[in-house]
């Protein structure tokens, strides 16, 4: 069985690692002033939300971007419809995937 | 004369009940989401199972295996793959930065497994654990990183790279949508007040625009940095929306049974 790829994963946990450690390991960037724990507090939404936007909005073909719509949209919105209604990330993500099977059963 | 009753503590098993729960759903996220890339290493880029299980454990970067696989497919030289690979996945800076308060006092050992686990999800459900906690718990961070994230990513690697074949269509079961309706349920669960909404809105609005000029990795990278600069501009609603992480104050905001006691460097390890 072929492990030609094998240096290529030990290449792409080199790029990675660093910039998930950076924080973890290095001395004193937990002491960090206020306004910058404040600042990092808002990470985690706004990354979250641009990878999903970005994802059921934009796709690539051939190196160029595009904006596209369609049933992804219906998903997501309704994904966080009920997290944010019922604080249930399961419950959001069982939506989100009923509404796919439904829709393309559908021919959407 | 009486003096305040101070909070009661949270309820350790309650919340760590709930990061269970919410694992639930990306346990089922992080199986299909790795079911679909395993089956497109596969059908795309010719990989082995050795060579999807390695590119799962070691990078161990869900969206960056899905764009290496195209990558490879066109060809792209390893080490310019390697580079893009570290653009996708410099977000993890600010996460890191974002959790390691919460870290502090571990050993430089667990510290530094735990960057290598450390993903969106991870990131997402134990810093939301560590919120309604006030303080470090052990259980939330490898929780959700191992038995939510890790495990269900390389079972659901291998079960694509190895019987994805005799699903035809995995977008007809709704597989395709897994991952963003994944990423936007857990920015909603770490939603908690007006900055984070709006932190969050225009972070999705930066993402996309840049992703159309320019290119989606860039794009999510300037969502992730200008949706916390613009959130830092709003008024906060209540002196618990800039209070420090881990206080009671802040703690206040994610319910009423979640009054915290310590601020992280005096938590409980």
């Amino acid at each position: 069985m072929s492990a030609e790829y094998v240096p290529l994963a030990i290449i792409m946990f080199v790029f990675t690692y660093p910039s998930r450690a950076v924080g973890l390991l290095a001395p004193a960037i937990d002491r960090l002033p206020r306004q910058v724990l404040a600042y990092l507090q808002l990470v985690g939404p706004a990354v979250l939300a641009a990878l999903a936007a970005v994802d059921i909005m934009v796709g690539v073909e051939n190196g160029e971007s595009f904006f596209k719509i369609g049933l992804p949209w219906l998903s997501v919105v309704a994904c966080i419809a009920v997290v944010w209604w019922r604080k249930n990330l399961f419950l959001g993500l069982a939506a989100a995937i009923v509404i796919a099977i439904v829709g393309r059963a559908l021919g959407y | 004369m009486t003096t305040p009753s101070p909070s009661p503590p949270p309820d350790l098993a309650s919340v760590r009940r709930k990061l269970v729960l919410d694992s639930l759903g990306i346990i089922l996220s992080g199986a299909g989401f790795g079911f679909v890339y395993g089956l497109t290493a596969r059908t795309v880029a010719g990989f082995s199972p050795i060579d999807v299980m390695a590119m799962s454990f070691i990078a161990f970067a869900g969206a960056a295996q899905f764009a290496a696989i195209g990558y490879v497919a066109a060809g792209v030289p390893w080490g310019v793959i390697g580079i893009l690979t570290g653009l996708l996945n410099a977000r993890h800076i600010l996460y890191s930065a974002a959790i390691a308060p919460w870290f502090r006092g571990r050993p430089f050992g667990e510290r530094a497994v735990a960057a290598h686990l450390l993903t969106d999800e991870a990131f997402a459900l134990s810093i939301a654990h560590f919120r309604r906690l006030g303080r470090f718990d052990a259980f939330g961070y490898w929780f959700p990183a191992v038995v939510a994230d890790m495990i269900p990513w390389l079972v659901g690697s291998l079960a694509g790279v190895l019987i994805g074949d005799a699903i035809l269509d995995p977008e007809r079961l709704g597989l395709d949508v897994i991952f963003a309706a994944a990423m936007a349920g857990l920015a909603v669960v770490l939603i908690t007040g007006r900055r984070e909404l709006v932190a969050a809105i225009v972070g999705a609005t930066v993402g996309v625009a840049v992703s159309l000029a320019v290119s989606p990795t860039v794009g999510v990278i300037a969502g992730g940095v200008v949706g916390p600069a613009v959130g830092l501009l709003v008024p906060a609603a209540t002196s618990g929306e800039t209070a420090p992480i881990g206080s009671e104050a802040s703690a206040d905001r994610y319910g009423p049974r979640h009054a915290a006691s310590e601020p992280p460097e005096e938590a409980e390890r």
